[in-house]
C-alpha cells in the first residue's frame, strides 16, 4: 500500500490533488482571517500592561510561529530530497524559502513595532532578536545560493545541505528565552500565561495565518512544476532541433 | 476605534503585513499566470511533453 508521500510523488497527481484542495485552504484561510480579525479589533480587551498594542500580538505571534514552521518545513522537505530523493521534496523547499523569508521579515517588523512603545526601543541585540534576524538571512542565503548555481541538481543538494545545517538555529531560537536572559518575554504557554479573551484571537489568527502559508506554498509549488516543465520543453525542443538540423543539410 | 496613544504602531504593523501579504498573492498569481502562458506558447511551437504523447 503506498503512502500519502509516494502517492503525491508523481508531480502531475499532486497537480490535480492541489487543484482541488488549493481553494478549500484558501477559502478556509481567508474565513479565519476574517473572524481573527474581528476577535483581535472588536471582541478583545487591551492588555493591562500593554494597552492596545497587544493588537500587535495578533499578527506578531502567527508571523513568529510561521518563521519558524516554514524552515522546519525546508529542512524536512531537504532531507526527504537527500535521503529518499523525493521529487517533490526539492520542489517544496524551493517554494517555501521565499514565503519564510516573507514572515521572517514580517515577525522582525512586527515586534519591532511593538518593541518601541513597550521597551522604548525599536530593537536590542538579545538573543531572541538576534537569532531570529539569521534566521532571516539564512532564508536569504538558501535563496541566493539556489540563484547563484545553473546545475538545478547541483543547486537543489547544495542548499538542502545547507538547509539541514541550518535547523541547529531552530532550538537556539525557540529555546533562547530560557537559556539567556533577554528582553524578549518567555515563550508563550497558551494554556496559562494567555488570558482566554486574548487567546482566541490569538489562536484563530495563528491557524489563519498557517493556513494562508499552506495555500502559498501549495501555488508557489505549483508554480515551481509549471517552471520546471516549461524548462524541460524547452530543452526538448532545442534537442528536437538540434536533431532535424544535421538531416536538413544532408 | 480609538486604538490609544500608540495607534500609529498599531495600525503601521498591520499595514506591513497587509502590504506583503498582498505582494506575496500578487507574486504567486502572477508566476502562474507566466509559466501557463509559456507552457501554451511551447504547446502551440508543437512541442509536447513526452508523457502527453
Amino acid at each position: 500500500m503506498q503512502t500519502l508521500t509516494q502517492r503525491l510523488a508523481n508531480p502531475t497527481r499532486f497537480m490535480e490533488l492541489s487543484a482541488r484542495v488549493l481553494p478549500w485552504v484558501t477559502a478556509a484561510s481567508a474565513i479565519l482571517l476574517v473572524y481573527g480579525l474581528y476577535l483581535a479589533f472588536l471582541d478583545s480587551p487591551p492588555d493591562y500592561q500593554q494597552g492596545e498594542t497587544v493588537r500587535i500580538m495578533y499578527i506578531h505571534v502567527p508571523c513568529a510561529w510561521l518563521s519558524m514552521m516554514i524552515y522546519g518545513l525546508i529542512a524536512l522537505s531537504s532531507f526527504g530530497l537527500l535521503v529518499f530523493r523525493h521529487p517533490l521534496a526539492d520542489v517544496s523547499a524551493k517554494a517555501a524559502a521565499p514565503l519564510g523569508a516573507a514572515f521572517t521579515f514580517l515577525a522582525l517588523v512586527t515586534g519591532s513595532l511593538w518593541g518601541k512603545p513597550m521597551w522604548g526601543t525599536y530593537w536590542v541585540w538579545d538573543a531572541r532578536l538576534t537569532s531570529v534576524l539569521l534566521l532571516f538571512f539564512l532564508y536569504l542565503g538558501l535563496i541566493a545560493l539556489r540563484s547563484a548555481l545553473e546545475d538545478e541538481g547541483a543547486a537543489a543538494k547544495l542548499t538542502a545541505v545547507l538547509a539541514l545545517v541550518g535547523v541547529t538555529l531552530l532550538p537556539i531560537i525557540k529555546f533562547s528565552v530560557n537559556w539567556w536572559n533577554t528582553l524578549h518575554q518567555p515563550s508563550t504557554d497558551f494554556t496559562s500565561t494567555v488570558d482566554p479573551s486574548m487567546r482566541l484571537p490569538l489562536l484563530v489568527m495563528a491557524l489563519a495565518f498557517t493556513l494562508m502559508f499552506f495555500a502559498m506554498h501549495l501555488k508557489a509549488m505549483r508554480n515551481e512544476i509549471l517552471r520546471r516543465r516549461v524548462k524541460a520543453l524547452r530543452t526538448q525542443a532545442v534537442m528536437g532541433r538540434d536533431r532535424l538540423a544535421p538531416q536538413a543539410a544532408e | 476605534m480609538d486604538m490609544g496613544p500608540h495607534a500609529a504602531f498599531i495600525w503601521l504593523s498591520y499595514a506591513v503585513v497587509t502590504v506583503t501579504v498582498i505582494g506575496l498573492i500578487l507574486w504567486l498569481l502572477a508566476d502562474g499566470w507566466k509559466q501557463r502562458a509559456e507552457l501554451a506558447a511551447l504547446e502551440r511551437q508543437g512541442v509536447k511533453r513526452r508523457s502527453s504523447h
